[in-house]
């Protein structure tokens, strides 16, 4: 698939080193699930994590350990390869929504030609992740946000001052930008959103209000 | 002795960890084609030792540690006969495997997001003498390549991939915004990646 937009090199460090809060991370999976020149950076920017495997430390492993382990090893079969997936979604995306196709969605609706879905996370993340759906023609919420976001593209595309956003492109925002993402005409759009759980990134102040602001 | 030197000047330049990597890599071969647990034990030797490391100065107790090295190893098995060249090295690959299992064991139900990314694997499945001898000499060429770029730069990436620590938060240790973190970490990325490429 050939996309405009593409994961910043810090979110693909972040996904590589296994640091990125768990939404944003589907969402960047999802992407380079479609994204040949992101999966190949990605790749690269994992041999970082082999240099380091290699070259850190040791820390003596008990022959208990040693042991067990090789005696377990029959007991193991071979792993296979992954049959073909048949869903339109990415694995990643796939998974967070229990195999939910966007056709099952129970959208909550928010304002007219507007409806948001909560995708469950588990307990404890730091990090939210939201389906947005956006009649033709219609503005995404204002959403003054705080923290990282990361938007992709489901069916679809969106039009800001960044350029237009199909399907597989993803806006990979900090806190610094604000944007109006106006679907374009014709079709819906949907996106994933990955956006950071607010009492990462808000005052008890900025909460209060938050009713009034939030996507 | 003689038989040596010839081959040396014949082979190209090769330093010890090149030797290693393809040491490695034809232990996990042998793993894939004929279930070899000799050559398992080689790979049990190298890695586990170092995925324990690794697991520790992200946190996981000894004990935590010692049951993931385990987890990991047992996969290395298991899955020796899908790695494929366009993964990396086999010590990326090895890396790659325990941070998978490790999230995904620590965020639980639906949280195999890791797992999903070794579903993609590269179209070309078929890899030049050139890619496998690029392979070999990656984890130097990493290595190297660390080793070049400013020091700022590398200890952001230490904090990230051995110390686990994401961005935000050693924005807030180091008390610097965030955006400079960012954009440091993708300075020395785009130097390593730059550096990798001229090796390979």
């Amino acid at each position: 698939m050939n996309l405009s937009h593409h994961l910043d090199d810090a979110t693909l460090l972040a996904l590589a080193s296994g640091t990125i809060a768990h939404a944003h991370g589907i969402v960047a999976a999802s992407h380079v699930a479609l994204c040949p020149a992101c999966a190949k950076a990605l790749r690269k920017a994992e041999s970082i994590g082999g240099g380091l495997l290699s070259d850190g430390g040791v820390e003596p492993v008990s022959d208990m350990a040693r042991a067990a382990t090789l005696a377990s090893l029959d007991g193991v079969a071979p792993a296979q390869r992954k049959p073909a997936r048949k869903s339109e979604l990415p694995a990643a995306l796939d998974h967070a929504l229990g195999g939910l196709s966007l056709d099952q969605i129970k959208w909550k609706k928010k304002a007219p030609g507007v409806a948001l879905y909560d995708v469950p996370m588990p307990a404890g993340a730091t990090s939210m992740l939201k389906l947005l759906s956006i009649g033709p023609g219609r503005a995404m919420p204002e959403h003054g946000h705080g923290g990282e976001e990361l938007t992709m593209v489901l069916r679809g595309s969106y039009t800001d001052h960044m350029g237009t956003f199909r399907s597989g492109d993803v806006a990979d925002l900090d806190d610094s930008i604000e944007h109006t993402p106006v679907a374009d005409a014709g079709e819906t759009c949907i996106c994933v959103v990955a956006v950071e759980a607010p009492t990462r990134f808000k005052s008890v102040w900025a909460r209060l209000f938050q009713p009034f602001v939030g996507i | 002795m003689v038989l040596l030197q010839a081959n040396k000047s014949v082979m190209p330049k090769l330093d010890r960890d090149t030797v290693l990597a393809e040491h490695l890599a034809q232990a996990l071969s042998r793993v894939a084609q004929f279930r070899d647990r000799q050559a398992f034990a080689i790979l049990f030797d190298h890695f586990a030792p170092r995925i324990k490391y690794f697991l520790m100065r992200k946190g996981s107790s000894g004990e935590q540690a010692e049951d993931l090295v385990q987890e990991a190893l047992i996969a290395i098995w298991s899955k020796a006969a899908l790695y494929s060249p366009e993964k990396g090295s086999v010590a990326t690959w090895a890396f790659t495997i325990a941070r998978n299992l490790r999230i995904d064991r620590l965020r639980r139900e639906r949280a195999q997001l890791y797992e999903t990314l070794e579903d993609f694997d590269a179209e070309d499945e078929t890899a030049s003498a050139h890619d496998v001898m690029a392979r070999f000499q990656e984890d130097t060429a990493v290595k190297k390549a660390l080793a070049q770029i400013p020091e700022e730069q590398r200890e952001l990436l230490i904090l990230s991939y051995v110390d686990d620590v994401p961005q935000s938060e050693i924005a807030q240790r180091l008390n610097i915004p965030l955006g400079t973190v960012k954009s440091r970490m993708r300075l020395g990325y785009q130097r390593m990646r730059k550096l990798l490429e001229q090796i390979s």
